[in-house]
């Protein structure tokens, strides 16, 4: 077959460069570092119990991503779609929750066609571990998983090496540890919906500003068993002011040598010689003739 | 990266997008040539720029030649920069245990569609995994991407038109690649509007 010796449908990853950037990174300093979302990502379970409030599940992530020292993405999205009712943050190598989720969402996606009914967050978070300790630990992905299901809210934090934590209330990250004392001060079982948001989007914030990793502003994710509720940018404490002045330059700043312009748009020129159109000499213009054919003077009926 | 030097940046306009490299090509300090483009055409609205390692500078341009020629005819259409971002992503993180060391610049301008009528420009980048980031108002990449961070967060401002747009462009790469010793050794400057592109050769620095 022609089209696979063309184009491999490969699987999984490819190590052909593995060898030579080996060799690459003892010969320079090191090979380049990639987008990692030093990140404060947290989750709580909220309502049932006596406090009259659908039980459901609480997400929150900052937006700031970066590459080394410097702020890669100012306003990135952390918070990751599985299901329509299982969301999960992302915190570590962007590129790996990036994919990682991707690729779970699929399978949950199929998984749900072939079952008949949606699934699980233990399925999700099965699904993620085993994947994850497969790589052993280099598929740098830690996350946040939450959602609801036939069983009720579940919340869970998958750690890149595979392991799996099922606890009321969790934080993962950079931030983690600013976000996790203020749940440790104020998380209480069974709380209202609102007292929730607040909650998260105050441990949230708590990452934000005591950590450098994460910054900029608030997303939250509300699940219960009637839906998602997507809050982006719920808090946005650090909008940017407006510029006092503008800097743009006078046209000409720039010299420059050379110039090609290519143009978009499609033209013709018609110019008419002869034929058609045209009056030419000696020649009698005959007009056609119109017959009393079908559809001629009388016209044909149709559907009367 | 730092083995041969180079820099893009992308911006945004109204209506319209701008993409530019440096020229220079080089082995660590020593430079070798200085017409080495780095941005290369997809269609005739979408460009993209491949700082980092020269022979992977290649080696992904080939492969993404054929990948948007094998697109282009089983699809019959050409490719939008969205799909052509997440095909370049899922090319390098198939790679992500032994990457490209390339960091690509999207740039483009989407044609308008029947569900699509007045489509936003586009513009996005990639870390050497294929993370994608998608701004709003500008993309850098490669050994002055620091440098151009600082200029163009300084410079850039919404709806600038394609001549303004050239302007503001141009002045970040210049100035943020003078503070670059690996990059430099001239620039070409992409604008691509609605109805043409106009790509432009700079009087650069030559040290």
């Amino acid at each position: 077959m022609v089209s696979k010796a063309v184009e491999t449908p490969n699987a999984g990853f490819d190590f052909s460069n593995y060898a030579r950037n080996e060799f690459f990174g003892q010969r320079l300093q090191g090979i380049p570092k990639a987008t990692s979302t030093g990140t404060t990502i947290v989750g709580v379970i909220f309502g049932g119990g006596d406090s009259g409030e659908e039980p459901g599940v609480c997400l929150g992530a900052d937006t700031r991503a970066t590459g080394g020292p410097i702020v890669a993405d100012k306003n990135c999205e952390k918070i990751h779609y599985l299901t329509p009712q299982i969301r999960c943050c992302g915190a570590g190598t962007a590129a790996d929750t990036e994919f990682v989720t991707n690729l779970i969402s699929s399978n949950l996606e199929l998984h749900a066609l072939s079952q008949g009914r949606p699934a699980r967050v233990v399925t999700a978070m099965t699904m993620l571990k085993q994947y994850l300790f497969r790589y052993q630990g280099h598929v740098g992905a830690h996350l946040v998983l939450g959602g609801v299901d036939v069983t009720g809210p579940q919340l869970f934090t998958v750690h890149a090496h595979g392991s799996t934590d099922k606890l009321p209330y969790v934080t993962m990250g950079s931030g983690s540890l600013a976000a996790m004392a203020v749940f440790e001060s104020s998380f209480k079982e069974n709380m209202k919906r609102e007292e929730a948001i607040a909650l998260v989007s105050r441990a949230i914030r708590s990452g934000i500003f005591n950590d450098l990793g994460s910054g900029s502003n608030v997303d939250v994710a509300v699940i219960t068993k009637n839906g998602t509720e997507n809050l982006r940018n719920y808090e946005m404490p650090n909008e940017r002011g407006l510029k006092s002045r503008n800097y743009k330059f006078r046209r000409g700043t720039t010299a420059w040598t050379k110039e090609s312009i290519r143009s978009l748009i499609v033209s013709e020129e018609i110019k008419s010689t002869s034929g058609a159109g045209k009056d030419q000499g000696g020649v009698e213009v005959v007009p056609v003739p119109t017959g009393a054919g079908a559809g001629g003077e009388e016209g044909m009926e149709i559907d009367s | 990266m730092e083995n041969n030097g180079g820099s893009v940046v992308a911006m945004i306009g109204k209506d319209c997008v701008a993409i530019a490299s440096d020229l220079r090509l080089g082995n660590q300090a020593v430079g070798i040539a200085s017409n080495f483009d780095k941005v290369f055409p997809v269609n005739d609205k979408l460009y993209y720029g491949l700082p980092g390692l020269a022979t992977d500078v290649y080696t992904l341009k080939e492969h993404l030649r054929f990948r948007v020629n094998m697109y282009r005819m089983k699809e019959e259409r050409e490719i939008t920069p969205k799909t052509f971002t997440h095909l370049v992503s899922s090319t390098l993180y198939e790679k992500r245990f032994g990457p490209f060391f390339i960091e690509p610049v999207v740039a483009g301008l989407p044609t308008p569609t029947e569900l699509d009528p007045h489509p936003k420009p586009f513009i996005s980048t990639m870390d050497t995994i294929g993370c994608v980031t998608t701004p709003k108002d500008f993309a850098v990449a490669g050994t002055a991407a620091d440098k151009l961070y600082g200029v163009a967060e300084g410079l850039w401002e919404p709806d600038l038109e394609p001549e303004d747009l050239f302007e503001t462009v141009s002045q970040t790469l210049l100035n943020a690649v003078d503070r670059d010793a690996l990059s430099g050794w001239g620039a070409v400057v992409h604008i691509i509007t609605h109805d043409k592109v106009i790509t432009r050769t700079l009087r650069a620095r030559m040290d």
